[in-house]
């Protein structure tokens, strides 16, 4: 109880004075999270669309595996994303090991599937009432895809933000792909996990109200911006 | 503009799984005036409906336009019996069609204000169109449907579960787009609507055209045992 007490404090103070380290290492996590979920998104909406509105040969079994790709393994993902990017690997030539940009591409590969099946559950029961006036008038596959994600936009909104829930939780796949060094790649999350290993709970609990506040604070903004709630109905 | 009609239906049939739903069925349509087709349940009026307007792929046979089929689908609209609304609003609800098809928004919206109005929901343009009630959501679909101003415009049952209200509203719209020169076919289940609205009758039975005359003569005098006991209101299966 009193750990707790002194996270509390801890994180109280951290705040209170801006810590230029806390600011860093927030600022760090929000950008590499945010581009990541961006990328992610970008990539999943279209293809929930796409997998929504087109029949094919092996659709069911492209659906299942993307579903099952929604609890890929964080620290397995890390472990490929780092032979790719290592000094040996195919991609060791564009020195990305270490940074955050690897730190995003890991997370956009454990963010899409995620914000894919949940964006195709929502566009799949919105197709089924569009479909014959989407045909009707003659709206070409693109069309329908933009059609169905901005009207499913509410929907959408709540994939991207269980992507964002999930990348700026997530720690074993950036602490291998971005070694958490002070000042480069140190994120909320890695530093939470080094000062734990260093007994340092209390600045850990600390990281920790200071990652869950953030957490709270981007969804609240998300929901704000998007309106949810406000037009229900929609 | 070229005109899309007369359409020329010739063996026309819709199978699934195994079972014919539609046809074999041979029809024309003129350029003018008002087609009701009735029928009991299950005889195949909306997939009729859906043949025609390309919604239902052929099993066999061939419908054929005027003009080139994918010319011809784009001077047609459909307004289905439950009516389908976009998550936006009443006036962008109305524009989609515009909008898709390169019109841009701002003119767009300015004729769907048109519309709005000429349909009776000029004051419900910026309201989001799922909160509408069945009534408005109907006139709704039928203003999407006009704004492109379509040769043909198919209604599949577009007064069901509307009460005697909107659908003489709707009835209304509907007289004066005929009289405008659209062409209209449409389902519907109540004879009255049939009587009042058709200047041709089709009487659709097991999934085959049982006859396709001038109204008048139809409620006058219809040439089968069933379409006269389906006039009387008794139970035909």
């Amino acid at each position: 109880m009193g750990e707790i007490w002194q996270g509390l404090t801890a994180a109280f103070w951290l705040i209170v004075t801006l810590d230029s380290d806390l600011v860093e290492i927030t600022l760090r996590s929000l950008y590499v999270t945010l581009t990541a979920v961006a990328i992610a998104c970008a990539l999943a909406l279209p293809l929930g669309a796409w997998l929504a509105i087109q029949r094919f040969r092996y659709r069911r079994i492209v659906i299942a595996l993307l579903n099952a790709l929604m609890g890929l393994p964080p620290v397995v993902v890390g472990l490929i994303v780092y032979l790719f990017l290592s000094r040996q690997g195919p991609f060791g030539a564009l020195n990305l090991i270490f940074t955050p940009t690897a730190m995003i591409i890991a997370q956009v590969i454990i963010v899409t599937p995620l914000i894919a099946s949940i964006a195709h559950q929502a566009i799949r029961e919105l197709w089924a009432d569009y479909h014959d006036l989407l045909i009707s008038l003659n709206a070409t596959k693109r069309q329908r895809m933009a059609t169905l994600i901005w009207d499913a936009r509410r929907a959408l909104l709540t994939a991207a933000l269980a992507g964002f829930g999930r990348a700026i939780g997530e720690v074993g796949a950036v602490m291998i792909v971005g070694g958490n060094i002070d000042h480069v790649s140190r994120i909320l999350t890695t530093a939470i996990a080094l000062e734990t290993s260093k007994g340092n709970f209390a600045l850990a609990l600390g990281l920790g109200f200071v990652l869950i506040g953030l957490a709270i604070a981007v969804n609240l903004m998300i929901h704000g911006l998007g309106r949810t709630e406000r037009e229900g109905t929609w | 503009m070229t005109a899309i009609l007369p359409l020329s239906v010739h063996a026309a049939q819709v199978r699934r799984r195994g079972k014919t739903i539609v046809g074999p069925i041979d029809l024309d349509l003129d350029t003018q005036g008002t087609t009701i087709v009735i029928g009991p349940n299950g005889a195949g009026k909306t997939t009729l409906l859906h043949m025609l307007h390309g919604l239902a792929r052929l099993s066999q046979g061939t419908v054929a336009w005027n003009t080139p089929t994918q010319d011809a689908q784009t001077k047609q609209a459909f307004v289905f019996q439950a009516p389908v609304v976009l998550r936006r609003s009443v006036r962008d609800n109305i524009a989609y069609p515009l909008i898709l098809h390169g019109v841009l928004k701002s003119e767009a919206r300015r004729r769907a204000e048109d519309w709005a109005a000429r349909v009776g929901l000029a004051e419900a343009l910026k309201r989001p169109a799922t909160v509408l009630s069945g009534g408005e959501k109907q006139k709704l679909a039928l203003a999407r449907a006009l704004i492109r101003e379509p040769q043909v415009l198919f209604l599949d049952e577009p007064t069901a579960n509307l009460d005697g209200r909107s659908t003489r509203e709707i009835e209304t719209i509907l007289h004066r787009t005929a009289a405008e020169g659209t062409r209209i076919v449409m389902t519907t289940h109540n004879i009255g609507q049939a009587q009042r609205l058709a200047s041709e009758v089709i009487f659709l039975y097991r999934g085959r055209v049982h006859e396709m005359t001038r109204a008048e003569a139809f409620f006058k005098g219809p040439r089968t045992p069933e379409a006269a006991a389906f006039i009387k209101g008794d139970i035909v299966e």
